[in-house]
């Protein structure tokens, strides 16, 4: 009889590891899910209030002033094709949820990149981390939202941000290290301190690389959106669910184009952006 | 000639090893071990050894050597962008080498400007917000801050550009917006880290005399690091030559072309054009024969026959220079009965200073059958320079 060496209880280890981040931060948690799905149902009831044509009619104007007429054009006419669909409250929800998760993972992103790059020691320990981050299959961060948040954008909220947090870090840290050894040196030797320096010369600098950050945090923000529908998150993701749940291919197929205007909008203007910081 | 001048930076016995614990490379150093043999049996790389000088209100000191002679830790030292492992550094008698990070950063912004190689201009900024940088970092009010930096930006003759960025202007301009940047501070000290040298050729001396101009009227305290020894003789008040991280010879550029200490510096001044360093001084003989705004026509002609010249310079009783006149000239007046030769003077000859250089004499010395005149600032007749004497003073190199 072979000898059968005990299974390492890796799992028990990280239920029971939840199950008392549950208990300890509950109060925490549900005060952040008050607060948060406030705020998402806030700003989704805010632009649903708006007739739709006066929506398309701003978002158009922002691409115009931000990335130039084509872009405009393209804007104003996916929308008003996705309105035609019948997809405007789903669009809504889901654009809701991407700019919120954004938002919150640039807020805690771009601090600790700024600290990853001054430090060698966090960097050290935060690249690994996003690494992990990275590579875990998005679904598995579905899963302790739920006890975590419950059913619901909150919890696809949560789990987009850990998903789409990573570049917002890692392109800010980048872009802080590769300023240019030459203009740090000319900071210090006009005496500036250390805050100076990274308020007057690095974070300027790396602007450009940080916004890259953020335009790929909005995308992986809105592929997480879309696998969050598993959750209840509604939206687009959730149109392509039940599609699926239904097999109405057709359905599917109109929520899944949907999807894709939606994230060339955000990302031609979120680039022009990024592009624009650079050239001054 | 320097020593009765005020003393700016005073720089002593300063070693820079690279590494936290430099004890045994600054041992071999002590017992004269050169560099390369340090880094061979400590694995410790030496950066400067054992430097020492002074740099004087005033003056422009180039520290000159090839890369890796430790003439860019040397200036960084200075402001401590390299903290020195050794040795002591006293800026106005204040020695700096100690002083805690906040005291520090004061020092930076009171007492230094700084110029880079590579122009390190901010490239997000115009080049207005560019000179503006160190009055902000000093927390000067924003209408002062303009006018300053608006100020310094006309000096360094780029008025017109203020809200360009710094990728819309040529190198030269971009330097002359990083020599802005610096004299807006209004620090005592320029240190320029090799300022020149991403320059082409024509632009780099259209610099230099720039610089050398500027200077004049702003008198600032200027430690200039470069790798070429004509920018070196062209602007230097005195030269310092480092190699290996130590000093080899430092004085004025005549000095250290004219007596070079070492073989090292021999070879390094060897292809050196040596017409743009000595002066007319160097090549500056009496006058053979001259003669008098009061002499006849036949006393000119004697003195000339005397002397066997074709022509001869003439002065006034004082000595101030006159003219000159021909052995034809004189024997037409003679012949017309000119008693004073005072009034057929060739009068548009002309002259050199004695601080001139050799190289701006020779056009000038080529179509003139006279010796070229060198008068001072009287416009007295202190020798002339002859054709002869030029090339014997550039075969001698000057050495006396």
């Amino acid at each position: 009889m072979a000898f059968e060496i005990p299974k390492f209880p890796l799992d028990d280890l990280i239920d029971d590891g939840l199950d008392w981040l549950t208990d300890a931060m509950a109060g925490a948690t549900k005060a952040v899910s008050r607060f948060a799905e406030t705020g998402i149902d806030a700003i989704v009831d805010g632009l649903l209030f708006l007739p739709p044509w006066l929506l398309i009619i701003v978002v158009a104007l922002v691409a115009w002033r931000i990335a130039g007429r084509r872009v405009a054009l393209f804007s104003a006419a996916g929308l008003a094709f996705l309105w035609n669909l019948r997809l405007w409250e789903p669009t809504i929800e889901t654009f809701t949820l991407v700019i919120f998760s954004t938002l919150v993972a640039v807020m805690i992103g771009l601090p600790l990149g700024i600290w990853a790059a001054l430090k060698e020691r966090v960097y050290r320990v935060i690249m690994p981390v996003l690494d992990f981050m990275q590579t875990m299959p998005a679904f598995v961060y579905l899963i302790p939202a739920i006890p975590f948040f419950g059913l619901g954008p909150v919890s696809a909220a949560f789990a987009t941000v850990i998903f789409s947090m990573p570049p917002a870090i890692r392109l800010t840290t980048l872009g802080i290290r590769q300023v240019p050894p030459d203009l740090i040196e000319a900071a210090d030797a006009f005496g500036s301190t250390p805050r100076q320096k990274l308020l007057k010369v690095q974070l300027p600098v790396a602007v450009p690389t940080i916004m890259a950050g953020v335009n790929q945090t909005i995308m992986l923000a809105l592929s997480m959106v879309v696998i969050a529908a598993m959750i209840g998150a509604g939206g687009l993701g959730g149109e392509v669910w039940k599609a699926i749940q239904r097999l109405q291919a057709g359905d599917g197929f109109e929520a899944g184009i949907a999807i894709v205007i939606l994230a060339m909008i955000l990302d031609r203007i979120t680039q022009k952006l990024a592009s624009r910081a650079e050239h001054g | 000639m320097s020593d009765d001048r005020t003393v700016k930076i005073e720089v002593r016995n300063l070693s820079k090893v690279f590494s936290d614990s430099p004890e045994p490379a600054l041992e071999l150093l002590e017992q004269r071990v050169p560099k390369d043999e340090v880094l061979e049996r400590t694995g410790l790389a030496v950066g400067l050894d054992n430097v020492s000088f002074d740099l004087y209100q005033g003056e422009i000191l180039v520290v000159m050597g090839l890369s890796g002679s430790g003439k860019s830790t040397l200036i960084r030292c200075v402001n401590r962008l390299i903290e020195p492992t050794t040795g002591s550094i006293r800026v106005d008698g204040e020695d700096i080498t100690d002083v805690p990070r906040d005291e520090l950063l004061r020092l930076r912004r009171d007492k230094f400007g700084m110029v880079f190689q590579q122009f390190a201009l901010f490239p997000h900024r115009t080049i207005q917000g560019n000179v503006e940088y160190g009055l902000e970092v000093q927390k000067v009010e924003p209408a002062e801050r303009a006018e300053k930096a608006r100020r310094a930006i006309e000096q360094v003759g780029l008025a017109g550009w203020e809200d360009a960025y710094p990728n819309q202007l040529s190198g030269g301009m971009q330097q002359r917006a990083g020599l802005a940047r610096a004299l807006a501070v209004d620090a005592d000290i320029l240190l320029m880290d090799e300022a020149f040298s991403a320059l082409d050729p024509l632009i780099r001396r259209d610099m230099q005399h720039e610089l050398v101009a500027l200077q004049e009227k702003l008198q600032k305290t200027i430690l200039f690091i470069s790798h070429d020894l004509d920018e070196a003789l062209n602007i230097g008040d005195r030269i310092i030559l480092m190699k290996d991280g130590a000093i080899v010879q430092s004085g004025t550029p005549e000095e250290i072309l004219t007596r070079p200490a070492t073989e090292y510096v021999e070879r390094f001044v060897e292809n050196v054009d040596i017409s743009k360093v000595l002066t007319a001084e160097h090549a500056l003989h009496r006058a053979r024969a001259v003669a008098y705004c009061g002499d006849g026509p036949v006393t000119a002609l004697h003195k000339m026959k005397e002397e066997n010249l074709s022509a001869i310079l003439v002065v006034r009783t004082d000595f101030r220079l006159a003219g000159m006149i021909t052995a034809e000239d004189a024997d037409r007046a003679r012949r017309d009965g000119v008693d004073r030769i005072e009034s057929v003077l060739q009068t548009d000859l002309p002259t050199a200073t004695r601080d001139e250089h050799l190289h701006d004499l020779v056009n000038r010395l080529a179509g003139l059958s006279v010796p070229l005149p060198v008068v001072d600032a009287d416009h007295k007749l202190l020798g002339v320079v002859s054709k002869g004497g030029l090339l014997e003073a550039l075969a001698e190199g000057g050495s006396d």
